[in-house]
């Protein structure tokens, strides 16, 4: 559905995206993972049409996005990163805009108007201006002016930043809905979004591809944390000494300071066989174990493993 | 059609928002006042054989229009410079809209806007034609020219406004360039003859001073029409500039 071949683009010198090849299956939920000026927006606005890859080829639907412009668009509901709409429009003639635009014959205009809002939950903001609106709203009005047409392919630009947790559910269970007939590539840079709605992740750094998994290998990495924290019972000194002379270990940190309870971080690249180890360890010592658990990764842990992985790699 | 989509959606932000009534208020009284002072001074002096086509020439060129012109600049710096500021430039660019789409969408609402200023202006013949009825028939070149020099003024700031982020920088291009075309040949005795002749050729104000005798020349009407094809092109080259330069 969506073909990305060797996409090159270029501002001036800088090279934003650098050869980036994927595609996405009909109905696939695809992340696009990366931190901020990765690319991720780049990628995206290259996709919608907004300018032109400097190399490469970018197909949606089997149609060239640069010469079958028109036709793509139509295929696409895009929300742009940091969405902003016309503040002083009201929800409803935003919309009615969008559906007019987008080709939505007028009798069925009305129908799909009312039901895109109740989707998003709308309706009762239908007649306020959109500068007034909440950050919360706007995104729903964003991603309604994405959905309205029914399009095939949906690009969501970081959907969920800056709203609170409850409408970040409401958001994810919305696009995981839209799933299965609608192709979605979204992007973001937080972690465990894409685990929650995505089935497919590529994962990009300075414009490349670093990795592409799929939701589970993501999280299978994920627990292979490198980072186990422990609280064990026991004389200070000695589960110091003890823990820190087990193999691979690279580093210790003490955390908090309760009497008679010694609470560590290690940090291994043997995550679980580390794991095994201290376990045992307490075990043979006789000591209380009152905790071991890996630290979930953080999003700069798993790039920092992902471009490691991606130098050997080519090294 | 998708122009006539875009039309009504700037003319509900034009609408929505105080300028419009300000300006139309603004306007109306300025020129109100001028019609009644230029005519007293037109009836109790007299000016020319007949007295009241030239007071209806000078009214219309050196109140109307040169009014108009100073307003045109407010009401289109914001077409696509804010469009650009807000970034709501980037939805239009990726909804299926052609270029000419998006830009004749905006002409036509901008231009739709100054037909609401010339229609307060309908109330000045008509109060002479109330006190004294006269042929009304020149009255359609006067309002034809007025609104091509408008559409001219306003392809011109179109244009300007797809250059910039900055309203206050493309209102005050606008003006700059429309002032130019528009005294360019009011100091005569600074060039010399041939090149007067050349200049009034480009001159807005000499072209819609044809107009307002009364006359409709194919000529004057072929300079607005190039004049506002013109600007329009350079405004979809700009628009498709995004094709081949770095961001935006």
């Amino acid at each position: 559905m969506i073909t990305v071949e060797n996409l090159v683009k270029e501002f001036g010198s800088t090279r934003a995206v650098d050869h980036v090849s994927f595609s996405v299956q009909p109905g696939e939920i695809l992340g696009l993972l990366g931190p901020n000026g990765s690319g991720k927006t780049t990628i995206m606005r290259v996709l919608t049409g907004f300018f032109p890859p400097t190399e490469g080829r970018v197909a949606i639907d089997g149609l060239d996005v640069g010469e079958h412009s028109l036709e793509v668009r139509q295929r696409i509901g895009y929300l742009p990163e940091n969405v902003v709409l016309y503040p002083d429009l009201t929800v409803r003639r935003f919309l009615t805009f969008c559906a007019e635009v987008k080709g939505i014959a007028s009798a069925r205009r009305r129908g799909r108007l009312d039901e895109v809002m109740t989707a998003c939950g709308l309706t009762e903001v239908a007649h306020k201006l959109i500068g007034q609106l909440s950050k919360g709203y706007r995104q729903r009005v964003g991603i309604a002016q994405a959905i309205i047409h029914e399009p095939r392919v949906l690009v969501l630009d970081e959907p969920t930043v800056g709203l609170d947790p409850g409408q970040i559910v409401d958001i994810r269970s919305l696009i995981k809905s839209l799933g299965g007939s609608t192709t979605v590539l979204l992007s973001t840079h937080i972690l465990p979004e894409v685990s929650m709605t995505c089935e497919r992740v590529i994962i990009i750094d300075y414009g490349r591809i670093i990795a592409e998994d799929t939701a589970e290998g993501l999280t299978l990495r994920l627990r292979g944390s490198e980072e186990t924290r422990v609280r064990i019972v026991g004389t200070h000194a000695e589960v110091l000494d003890a823990v820190r002379s087990l193999p691979g270990v690279d580093a210790v940190r003490e955390e908090g300071a309760v009497e008679g309870v010694v609470t560590l971080v290690t940090r291994s690249v043997r995550g679980d066989a580390l794991r095994r180890d201290l376990a045992a360890l307490v075990v043979g010592k006789g000591w209380d174990l009152l905790e071991i658990r890996p630290l979930p990764m953080s999003l700069e842990d798993l790039f920092v493993r992902l471009v490691h992985e991606d130098r050997e790699g080519t090294a | 059609m998708r122009a006539w989509a875009v039309m009504r959606k700037e003319l509900v932000s034009y609408f929505s928002g105080p300028l419009v009534y300000v300006v139309v208020g603004v306007f109306l009284t300025v020129t109100g006042y001028q019609f009644y002072t230029t005519l007293q001074g037109y009836v109790q002096i007299g000016f020319g054989m007949n007295i009241l086509d030239n007071f209806w020439q000078e009214f219309f060129v050196q109140h109307i229009g040169r009014y108009l012109l100073i307003v045109v600049p407010l009401f289109t710096m914001r077409l696509l410079a804010e469009e650009r500021r807000l970034g709501t430039i980037e939805l239009l660019y990726t909804y299926p809209l052609r270029d000419s789409e998006i830009m004749l969408g905006k002409f036509a609402a901008c231009l739709t806007v100054f037909l609401v200023f010339l229609g307060g202006t309908l109330l000045y013949p008509a109060i002479v034609y109330w006190l004294q009825p006269f042929d009304p028939a020149p009255f359609i070149a006067r309002y034809l020219g007025a609104i091509l020099f408008l559409a001219s003024c306003i392809a011109c700031g179109l244009f300007i406004s797809s250059l910039t982020d900055s309203q206050v920088v493309a209102s005050s291009c606008t003006l700059v360039i429309l002032l130019l075309f528009w005294i360019v040949t009011w100091n005569e005795a600074a060039v010399n003859s041939s090149l007067l002749t050349a200049l009034s050729q480009l001159s807005t104000f000499d072209h819609f001073w044809a107009f307002s005798r009364g006359v409709i020349d194919l000529k004057d009407v072929t300079y607005f029409v190039l004049f506002i094809a013109f600007f329009l092109f350079l405004t979809l080259r700009s628009m498709d500039s995004r094709q081949w330069r770095g961001r935006r």
